[in-house]
């Protein structure tokens, strides 16, 4: 895309490539979240017998769009007690390091933002990041629940983060490489040299499972929503805000959603590979694959919300610790031992 | 024993079993009605927004005789009666609260002329509390508002009584 701006001095053409580049990203994913944010509601409806929002436009599609309005009219309201500079920039930062995840997503093969060689690296900097805003928030409210909610997302996202990272080693190891265009490429034909995808693999299959519901605990999803249940915590650390500042934790929560919807089809399912290896599924562009891989792990996300029930905190915490650390821990040692004895030789 | 707990509980076969069972609701018909554009039926004897009804020659039935007001368990009706310039009793005021009203349907139980009816409309929300106290000119609009739907309830029903 460098090439289209010749005529700049290259410095400025590089800015402009890569401010347009982000801008087809980045105004794709708001669209995006704002439609998800309808078919969580329509999935979730429909699996209690609802209807959901159905008004709004031809079958409520623009429900989102009215609600966004509807909170970029309201007033800011900010406690007077809450710490004012913190309080705002707390779900700024949310949104951002929800967007600035998205960099390293492979779309197709070229199509990257940034293809960087240590992508999950970057991707775990990011997330880990992303609690920032959720501890920023209940600190800077002043306020008892947001403060609880702060404190629980502080320790859900740190224990689940630790069995993230051991299932990301086995992804790494199988691959030998942090990119994740080179993570989508090796999976291509890797069962039977026909179907494209780590997660039919018997090894890694109990990998792809814990991702997932790690993934869903990591984004604070319906069964580990410790953070927001209403039943206890009001709306845990969103409680204090309104308006705008609102909005941005719901976007940037719901892009979460879908950047793990997008990791695990990457990490797991072939990410932008067609789902088996022959020649006329590469005609569909990659980006439609990915989408629809998206597209079925964000139903499996709502889906999940529809069904199961909110874990009590100390059942999250077990499940993290005691049941997600050790079994990825053992796979990681059983996928090296596989590893060594078939590929690299003992 | 153990080892099928085992394998249950790591195949994560109940959450595999529950979401089948959310799957199948997922394509069942809707259990909601499409609310402001679809209604359920009401029954005849449906307690909804008072009236107060007039006889065909647009005569006010209501001849201030005060059951309802004693009989009102809320305490929301408030009658003044004086004679009219015909000589025939009638209300000088006929106030319901809205907002203390239960719904009971003792009202309209025990008005001997069937002047006092509680209709089938009850989308009458409000943006203030003020406009919820109803006074009689307010009470006799809705009479002539639901009289048709009304009589027509009072016929359903009278079989029944």
């Amino acid at each position: 895309m460098i090439s289209w701006f010749s005529f700049l001095p290259y410095g400025l053409a590089y800015t402009v490539a890569t401010v347009i580049d982000i801008l087809v990203i980045a105004l794709p994913l708001m669209l995006a979240v704002a439609m998800i944010i309808y078919a969580d509601r329509k999935i979730w409806a429909a699996m209690a017998l609802r209807r959901g929002p159905n008004v709004v436009g031809p079958f409520g599609l623009l429900q989102s769009f009215a609600d966004g309005l509807k909170v970029f009219l309201q007033e800011t309201i900010i406690p007077s007690a809450a710490n004012r500079g913190l309080f705002l920039i707390a779900p700024i930062i949310t949104f951002t390091v929800a967007l600035a995840a998205w960099a390293v997503i492979p779309f197709g093969p070229k199509a990257v933002l940034a293809n960087i060689n240590v992508g999950l690296l970057y991707l775990l900097a990011i997330s880990s990041m992303g609690v920032y805003g959720v501890i920023l928030s209940g600190w800077a409210s002043n306020s008892k629940y947001p403060f609880y909610s702060a404190i629980r997302a502080a320790a859900q996202m740190v224990s689940y983060e630790v069995a993230i990272g051991f299932v990301l080693i086995s992804v790494v190891l199988w691959t030998g490489s942090f990119r994740l265009n080179d993570i989508v490429m090796a999976q291509r034909g890797h069962i039977f040299g026909i179907i494209n995808a780590f997660g039919f693999n018997p090894l890694l299959f109990p990998m792809a499972v814990v991702f997932l519901i790690s993934s869903m605990a990591e984004t604070a999803r319906a069964p580990f929503d410790l953070t927001e249940a209403e039943s206890e915590i009001v709306a845990g650390y969103q409680t204090e805000y309104s308006s705008m500042s609102f909005a941005l934790f719901w976007l940037g929560e719901y892009g979460n959603v879908l950047l793990m919807c997008a990791l695990n089809a990457t990490l797991f399912w072939g990410g932008w590979l067609p789902p088996l290896d022959l020649p006329f599924l590469y005609w569909v562009p990659g980006i439609v694959w990915i989408f629809a891989k998206i597209l079925i792990f964000f139903f499996i996300f709502s889906w999940v919300k529809a069904t199961v029930p909110r874990y009590r905190y100390d059942q999250l915490m077990r499940l993290g610790w005691k049941i997600f650390l050790p079994l990825s821990l053992i796979w990681v040692f059983l996928i090296s031992g596989w590893l060594m004895l078939t590929r690299y030789g003992v | 024993m153990k080892l099928g707990y085992y394998i249950k509980s790591f195949t994560l076969w109940e959450f595999v079993k529950a979401h089948a069972k959310t799957l199948a609701y997922f394509f069942k018909p809707k259990a909601t009605i499409n609310y402001p554009f679809e209604k359920n039926p009401l029954s005849p004897r449906f307690r909804g927004e008072h009236v107060l009804r007039r006889y065909p020659n647009g005569e006010e039935r209501c001849i201030a005789c005060k059951l309802c007001e004693a009989v009102c368990p809320a305490q929301a009706i408030t009658i003044e009666a004086e004679p009219r310039d015909d000589g025939s009793r009638r209300t000088t005021r006929y106030d319901i609260d809205m907002t203390k009203c239960i719904f009971c349907g003792f009202c309209q139980e025990a008005c001997p002329v069937d002047a006092v009816v509680e209709g089938p409309n009850f989308e009458y929300s409000t943006e203030t509390r003020e406009e919820l106290i109803y006074d009689k000119a307010k009470l006799l609009a809705n009479g002539d508002r639901w009289e048709r739907a009304i009589a027509q309830n009072l016929a359903a029903d009278a079989p029944y009584r």
